[in-house]
């Protein structure tokens, strides 16, 4: 056996001296370098714990009212961020309808992330006619624009929260297929997933080993980004009346309700909106951060 | 003897971080009108940074250092005006991947012509005649019908004709050529280089030719710089450079590929180890890694150019003659 | 102790003994895309290979070179089984590939490929040694067994385990990549391994170590290699036999010393010709042939190289010459063939 030195000497070529972390290390490692991601993820984790916190954190009680002190302004002795058209507290109802909102927000997503993520990589995977099939199928409801196909399917279902997250699930499904399927089919193609087909490996095992762990990762911040739009679609939603119902505090509801305010206290009218904004473009920019930082090849 | 055509000092290139990459630290080199001078390096050695910086192709995070003057214009310092004039009329450049370097959607024909109105003022039927006057000249065949091909509707040869004909369109007076041909396959790959060759020759253009291979360096070159790692470890004329070259790197590329010496059954003289790594790069000669004839003197700094022939030089301490001589030689 | 009984293959794995041939290949076609026009021909399809035969003996390395075009990949991937062929048997060892006696799952076990791009190759986001130990894995071997293979592959090619088996492609130099794609390679003990442009995106300094390395993989393990290259210095240093292939059909097989130095086909010649001089005072004045490799598409009648051929004669475009008679050096040509009517072709 001949390991002659020049072989050897090949090691020498300079190695980082810490242990190298994985991908996902290195993708954190940058993201925490941009300004603007740390920002938005602040901003994220701290309406996160307020929401989660918040018989702690809210200064009064989401459902107590009292008629004599309702619209007060922002800026109030009693109400700092102003009361309500039933006299409830705007600060704690904010807070307490961070719970609500971000539910919405999220839950419809993670769910359609999972689904939407085995249909598009088995369409992917696969190819042919079976990938056809799926994807025109998918195509149909893709068609229709989101806000119209939300209130369709709430109408059908009904008004409520679990019929609410049901139908935006079935919004999202189609474009995470969409974005899953595309991704795996680029992915499919390169060599390394040639080189496993060659190993023998059968197709369960090459998507597990060799397709998810590349794939997921696009898939996932694609879906953050729509964490933002779900939001906005679920305040629509309940400010249609089709999802959530008072006197439970959710952005989308309150702003219907302080419809009627809007001649009196308009800077309180538009708190809600304002935290929606808020909320959304801290998650659209930290899904772009995400994006950039796992776009770097090393 | 006339005045160097191109003449660069210090060239440093420092593409900002993270981290920090000295892709040039520190290059000299003149090139005399009608002269063809081979930039020869691996990945990684600056040859093609070194191109880019004479024309100012660089991104903005790259920081430039030194004085570059071509045909006597210091080229750092000029305007966007100017500059826009200066490329394409002076100084031309040939890239490795006409495809890219091509726009697909104007024909090839129309390209041309709209350079040559651009720089030149001259009417677009002049622009065309001159574009199929160069088409002929490159050797295009039916270059009247080739003229209003789409880029991809020709083959890898052809468009890097098509790409020199584009080049020589405003009659600049050097020629910037990065891998023209490293991507061509072996039949067009010395066609093209005889064309280069040919041209080159009859238009008295100075060429800067950077590649990879030491038989492309051989056909084409008067006089060689071989790169390493950001900076030039030897000049000299072609027949020096390839006879009796003076640096070890230079050598040890010369002996692993052996042209016409590979010899079956036996081992190649292989360089140990690998280019190193820009952002990381160690005090002293940055080949020493790998050298065979490391000597501690190596690590602790640069070394010189030393002559060694004629219009040779090398930087290597190995060829430093004993102090006292040198002192007497000065 | 033999070369054979250190690397462990076994040899009872070898069939036929020396004399037969480790892979046979005839009448390999594979034909792309194309449509059917109004008679049902089927047109404008990229006839990637066109009928190629082949023989690697064991033990020897063969050289296949071709230019763009030449079909000379999609023959690697057509004995690979990654496409399957339109005609044309494949028998290794003796035995027909995908027959009962050789699955496809065995015949993996036999044959395995390194492809041209390092990176492309690697799976991002595995380990070097998750790569390299995925083969042996895949056909039943346990996950520590896998490991500690992979860990001593890869000290044979060169890649100390304590610190490479734990790092990610990207965190490795193009030559460093390469290594870790043979070592993957050898991971299912294969008999044949395909090396399909394996060095030519690596810098100069880097192909002779691995080109080295190779070399010693190949006498310790007592592989067969079918290396594929346009680099024909390359491939005279590591053939022992060489087939020249253009547009989709081998025009010249031979021993690589009297090929590449006294060849009989003009395509080889020029092909020769072609490379680059070394010699300073020895320029190429004219280059061998003009114009580009023509298109896989609807190529030229009878003998596909007689549009660019310096010794075209009508018969080269009227009938399509073979590749001839059992000889250790085959030429498809007129000019070698007395027969043929070409006038310059020598009488034997």
């Amino acid at each position: 056996m001949a390991v002659l030195s020049d072989i050897r000497i090949d090691a020498v070529a300079p190695l980082p001296a810490r242990a190298s972390r994985g991908y996902w290390g290195s993708v954190l490692r940058r993201l925490m370098r941009d300004p603007v991601a740390m920002v938005a993820a602040g901003v994220i984790l701290a309406i996160v714990l307020a929401a989660v916190f918040a018989p702690f954190v809210a200064p009064g009680d989401p459902y107590k009212g009292a008629m004599l002190r309702r619209l007060r302004p922002i800026g109030d002795a009693l109400y700092w961020l102003g009361s309500d058209e039933l006299g409830r507290d705007m600060l704690t109802r904010l807070i307490y309808g961070g719970r609500l909102s971000l539910f919405m927000g999220v839950l419809p997503v993670a769910c359609a992330f999972v689904i939407g993520s085995t249909l598009g990589v088995f369409a992917g995977y696969v190819g042919g006619w079976v990938n056809m099939v799926v994807m025109r199928v998918i195509d149909v409801f893709y068609a229709f624009p989101s806000v119209l196909l939300a209130i369709a399917l709430s109408g059908a279902l009904g008004a409520g929260i679990t019929n609410a997250v049901v139908s935006l699930t079935i919004v999202f499904i189609p474009p995470i297929t969409r974005v899953a399927e595309s991704v795996t089919t680029q992915i499919r193609t390169r060599d390394y997933v040639e080189a496993a087909q060659v190993s023998g490996a059968g197709a369960f095992t090459i998507i597990r080993v060799h397709v998810l762990g590349n794939v997921l990762g696009p898939i996932f911040v694609y879906a953050t980004s729509l964490i933002s739009v779900s939001m906005i679609l679920a305040s629509g939603l309940s400010f249609l009346g089709l999802g959530s119902k008072p006197p439970e505090p959710e952005w989308g509801l309150m702003l219907n309700t302080l419809r009627t305010a809007i001649y009196v206290q308009p800077a309180v009218a538009a708190l809600p909106g304002a935290m929606i904004f808020i909320t959304s473009i801290s998650f659209n920019l930290l899904s772009d951060g995400l994006r950039s930082a796992m776009e770097v090849r090393s | 003897m006339s005045e160097a055509i191109v003449d660069v000092k210090g060239l440093t290139v420092e593409f900002s971080g993270p981290p920090p990459v000295r892709a040039v630290g520190g290059v000299d080199l003149t090139l005399a009108p009608g002269e063809v001078l081979a930039l020869l390096g691996e990945s990684g050695s600056g040859k093609s940074v070194t191109l880019r910086a004479l024309m100012r192709l660089l991104p903005k995070r790259a920081a430039i250092g030194g004085t570059i003057r071509v045909d006597a214009r210091d080229v750092r310092q000029m305007g966007a005006a100017e500059l826009s004039a200066y490329r394409g009329s002076t100084v031309a450049m040939v890239f490795q991947e006409p495809g890219l370097a091509l726009d697909p959607v104007y024909s090839v024909g129309d390209q041309i012509a709209e350079a040559v109105v651009r720089h030149e003022g001259a009417s677009w039927a002049q622009g065309r005649a001159r574009a199929l006057a160069l088409f002929e000249r490159v050797r295009i065949p039916s270059a009247a019908r080739r003229l209003d091909n789409y880029p991809h509707e020709m083959s890898g040869g052809m468009r890097q004709r098509a790409m020199i004909a584009l080049a020589l369109s405003c009659r600049p007076k050097v020629l910037l050529a990065d891998e023209p041909t490293t991507a061509l396959d072996a039949t067009v790959q010395i066609q093209i280089l005889l064309l280069l060759r040919e041209l080159q020759r009859e238009l008295g253009l100075a060429v800067i030719f950077v590649t990879h291979d030491i038989g492309v360096a051989t056909e084409i070159a008067d006089r060689i710089a071989v790169m390493y790692a950001g900076r030039i470890v030897e000049t000299g004329a072609c027949r020096a450079v390839i006879r009796a070259c003076a640096h070890p790197y230079t050598q040890g590329l010369l002996a692993s590929r052996a042209g016409q010496a590979f010899e079956r059954g036996g081992r190649l003289q292989a360089i140990p180890g690998a280019p190193p790594d820009l952002s990381r790069l160690m005090p002293g000669c940055a080949f020493a890694p790998r050298c065979a004839k490391v000597r501690d003197a190596c690590r602790s700094g640069l070394p010189d150019e030393i002559p060694v022939g004629p219009g040779h030089v090398a930087r290597c301490i190995l060829l430093e003659k004993a102090p006292l001589a040198r002192l007497s030689s000065v | 102790m033999s070369a054979v009984e250190a690397s462990g293959v076994a040899p009872e794995r070898d069939r036929g003994g020396p004399a037969q041939p480790l892979l046979s290949v005839k009448g390999l076609v594979k034909h792309f895309g194309g449509r059917r026009d109004w008679s049902g021909q089927r047109r404008g399809m990229v006839r990637a290979v066109d009928g190629v035969d082949l023989e690697i003996f064991k033990g020897e390395t063969l050289g296949i070179v071709g230019e763009s075009g030449c079909g000379k990949s999609t023959t690697a991937r057509l004995v690979m089984q990654i496409i399957r062929p339109d005609r044309g048997e494949i028998l290794f060892d003796g035995e027909a590939v995908g027959s009962p006696a050789l699955g496809l799952r065995d015949y993996r076990r036999e044959v395995q490929m390194v492809f041209q791009d390092s990176y492309a190759s690697l799976n991002p986001r595995l380990t070097v040694e998750h790569t390299v130990a995925f083969g042996p894995w895949v056909h039943g071997e346990g996950r520590q067994a896998a490991v500690a293979r992979a860990h001593d592959l890869l000290q044979r090619v060169g890649l100390a385990p304590e610190r490479f088996a734990g790092r990610y492609p990207h965190e490795l130099s193009g030559g460093q990549r390469q290594r870790v794609n043979i070592a993957r390679a050898l991971a299912l003990q294969p008999r044949l391994l395909i090396l399909d442009e394996a060095v030519s995106a690596l810098d100069k300094s880097v192909e002779a170590q691995v080109l080295n390395l190779l070399l010693d993989l190949k006498a310790e393990f007592g592989l067969t290699y079918m290396f594929i290259s346009h680099d024909l210095n390359v491939v005279r240093f590591m053939s022992d036999r060489v087939m020249v292939m253009y547009l989709g059909k081998a025009v010249e097989v031979g021993p690589s010393d009297v090929i590449l130095k006294s060849p009989r086909h003009p395509y080889t010649a020029a092909l020769l010709a072609s490379m680059p001089s070394m010699d300073p005072d020895n320029r190429t004045r004219e280059a061998p042939l003009f114009g580009d490799p023509p298109n896989p598409i609807d190529p030229p009648p009878g003998c596909r190289f007689h549009t660019r051929c310096k010794f075209a004669a009508p018969v080269c475009s009227a009938r399509e010459p073979g590749l001839g008679a059992e000889a250790a050096h085959r030429v498809a040509c007129h000019l070698a063939d007395p027969s043929s009517g070409h006038p310059g072709a020598v009488a034997a």
